[in-house]
């Protein structure tokens, strides 16, 4: 039965702004697959939106190269803004 | 009592399907398929709820759960369509289609009922049968219009269903009655815009319509195929066996 291709499913939940990854399904088209992820990942109310990806356009970076794309930012600890006294009077930071 | 009877066609129907939607419960071509049927079954069981809680209030007894649980195959209002075995995955598409088409016109119209509650019910109902049809019409037409086999499959099941979906239209005194009241439509209303939903539908899914025939099956007057009895004994085991029983 699974010839049918594989597509990721990325929702987007009541609050939030962007579309998270989810899980993946087979689906015969795209269009089902959009509905096919309505039933299988929205049934508790998780989201208010639904984008499906075929599996096959997504480019990953290979785990082999790991070291090399992010190991030199270890020590470059002043990239994050954690070095700057907040005045009081700013919240939700 | 008019409107009692009236309710109980709305509510047996969602009932009834519910319980053979959810036979497939397992058994589904897919995974995705599976869960799809079962969200399907319990939508049609929330709106049976409903409907049955509201038409024991307006019969002053009883309650959703001895309606659905006590009565016998004489007493269940739904359509025979929606008691025939669920076939392979073609005929429950096919049926589906049918059905949920008629129901998106019903609930549709039911919005404006006078009786407030069955409006509200309509309203909720109706979102709920807006994605059952488009889930079935999707379906149907990917197996109309899909491999050699499918489509056999598909027209198969209308040629043996369509001249169940003739009962859906006919009118008798009970939904005369309730139309008078303003509480309910009549079901030979519902026919055009059905039409224009299943006739293209039929066309695109390039799927012949049988030819029409003088069969007319009565499930709503309460004589019902032998199927029905198969389901209740299972549906009602549970409440047969041990009455009243808690958990």
């Amino acid at each position: 039965m699974n010839e049918w291709p594989l597509f990721e499913v990325f929702i987007r939940s009541k609050q939030g702004l962007d579309h998270k990854h989810v899980g993946s399904l087979h689906a015969p088209d795209a269009k089902m697959a959009i509905q096919m992820a309505r039933d299988v990942y929205t049934r508790r109310q998780e989201g208010v939106s639904i984008w499906i990806v075929p599996s096959s356009a997504i480019v990953a970076s290979d785990p082999n190269d790991k070291a090399a794309n992010f190991d030199p930012m270890e020590d470059k600890i002043y990239r994050h803004p954690t070095f700057y006294q907040l005045p009081d009077e700013v919240d939700h930071m | 009592m008019q409107p009692a009877n009236y309710l109980l066609r709305l509510g047996d129907n969602p009932l009834i399907l519910g319980q053979r939607l959810a036979e497939w419960c397992g058994h589904a071509p897919v995974l995705e398929e599976d869960i799809a049927l079962t969200n399907i079954a319990l939508d049609l069981i929330g709106q049976a709820r409903l409907l049955l809680a509201h038409a024991a209030a307006l019969q002053g007894t009883g309650d959703e759960d001895s309606l659905a649980f006590l009565r016998d195959v004489e007493g269940f209002r739904n359509v025979t369509l929606v008691e025939l075995p669920n076939g392979d995955y073609a005929h429950t598409t096919v049926r589906n289609a049918l059905f949920f088409a008629y129901q998106c016109e019903l609930w549709q119209a039911l919005q404006a009922s006078h009786d407030a509650q069955l409006a509200a019910i309509a309203a909720k109902s109706l979102k709920e049968a807006n994605y059952h049809w488009r889930h079935s019409a999707d379906w149907l037409l990917r197996l109309g219009d899909g491999t050699e086999e499918s489509h056999a499959r598909a027209q198969a099941a209308l040629d043996e269903l369509w001249r169940y979906s003739r009962e859906l239209f006919t009118d008798d005194e009970v939904d005369a009655a309730a139309a008078r009241d303003g509480i309910g439509v009549l079901p030979s209303s519902l026919e055009s815009a059905w039409a224009a939903r299943i006739l293209p539908l039929m066309e695109q899914a390039t799927l012949t319509l049988p030819a029409a025939t003088t069969f007319c099956s009565r499930g709503k007057s309460g004589y019902h195929s032998e199927h029905l009895g198969y389901i209740l004994a299972e549906m009602q085991f549970m409440q047969r066996a041990y009455p009243g029983a808690k958990w």
